[in-house]
């Protein structure tokens, strides 16, 4: 357990971070408030952005500044689909076209299919106050 | 009260009545919310690459981390919650997709356990796993058939 914590809290990349991570969620703010997306299509537009600018090479660039500010929004998740798709290529050709994107993400994936179905198991029927 | 007649005069009508959101306080939420949340991820991510994982590997165990702890915290009724007061600063960190899973899986269990729960789950993450590995399919050709690094600087 020897683990350097003054490298885990270094105040500028958590600060860049906190920035960066605030700024995209302003983005998504402002489209709930000035128009009428709903959630859903939100969170599609962002992960569809994200795909784009991953595969376009820019987000690249977000990720080295802010790292988890940039990789924890959905937007980061769409990135990571490109960028596994785009690696996987580069190793085995064609197939990877369908299996590298799904291959990078497979951990959120699966982590949200099975702490979703065990939390909606353990959770209370929902009463409605109002 | 006279029937509302077309699109433009029912949407008038709730202009007028919808209160107005103040936008600034919600970003101003949102901001320091979303930016939270991801710092937690940073420190998470920093503890991992500590310990000696690769980017790839501390990547995803942050998303895992924050999923689980979100969807727990959906399925107790706190996120709920915090989404009211943060809006999108806990919707579009992943945070958000964990969510969007838990709620309305637990609004349709009443259903049943496998076409009530395991079924609605996605009335949202379905869509964005529709779209986002679309898109990652879309790009993974177009890698394929340009093939240089002016294209995809990745």
């Amino acid at each position: 357990m020897d683990i350097n914590w003054a490298n885990v809290f270094e105040w500028s990349s958590l600060l860049k971070c906190f920035v960066t991570a605030g700024i995209i969620c302003i983005i998504g703010q402002i489209l709930i408030d000035k128009t009428k997306l709903t959630p859903a299509r939100i969170l599609v537009i962002f992960v569809t952005t994200g795909a784009i600018l991953g595969g376009l090479g820019i987000y690249k660039y977000l990720v080295d500044f802010a790292g988890a500010g940039a990789t924890v929004p959905l937007t980061g998740f769409g990135y990571n689909l490109a960028k596994g798709a785009i690696e996987e290529v580069q190793k085995s050709g064609l197939i990877g076209v369908f299996t590298g994107g799904v291959k990078a993400a497979a951990g959120g994936i699966a982590a949200a299919v099975f702490f979703g179905y065990l939390a909606s198991l353990i959770s209370k029927p929902k009463m409605k106050k109002q | 009260m006279d029937p509302l007649e077309t699109k433009q005069t029912y949407q008038n009508y709730v202009d007028k009545k919808s209160p107005n959101s103040p936008i600034l306080k919600n970003c101003f939420n949102a901001f320091w919310v979303g930016g939270l949340i991801c710092t937690i991820g940073q420190v998470i991510l920093n503890i991992c690459k500590e310990r000696g994982f690769d980017t790839q590997i501390s990547g995803t165990i942050v998303s895992i981390i924050l999923i689980g702890i979100s969807a727990f915290l959906t399925g107790l009724n706190l996120f709920n919650k915090i989404g009211k007061f943060a809006g999108a600063g806990s919707l579009i960190p992943i945070t958000g997709f964990a969510n969007s899973i838990v709620s309305p899986a637990m609004e349709y269990k009443s259903e049943g356990y496998v076409m009530g729960v395991g079924g609605k789950m996605f009335t949202v993450a379905g869509p964005v796993l529709v779209f986002g590995i679309s898109a990652s399919i879309i790009v993974g050709i177009i890698y394929l058939i340009f093939n240089t690094q002016s294209i995809t600087l990745v």
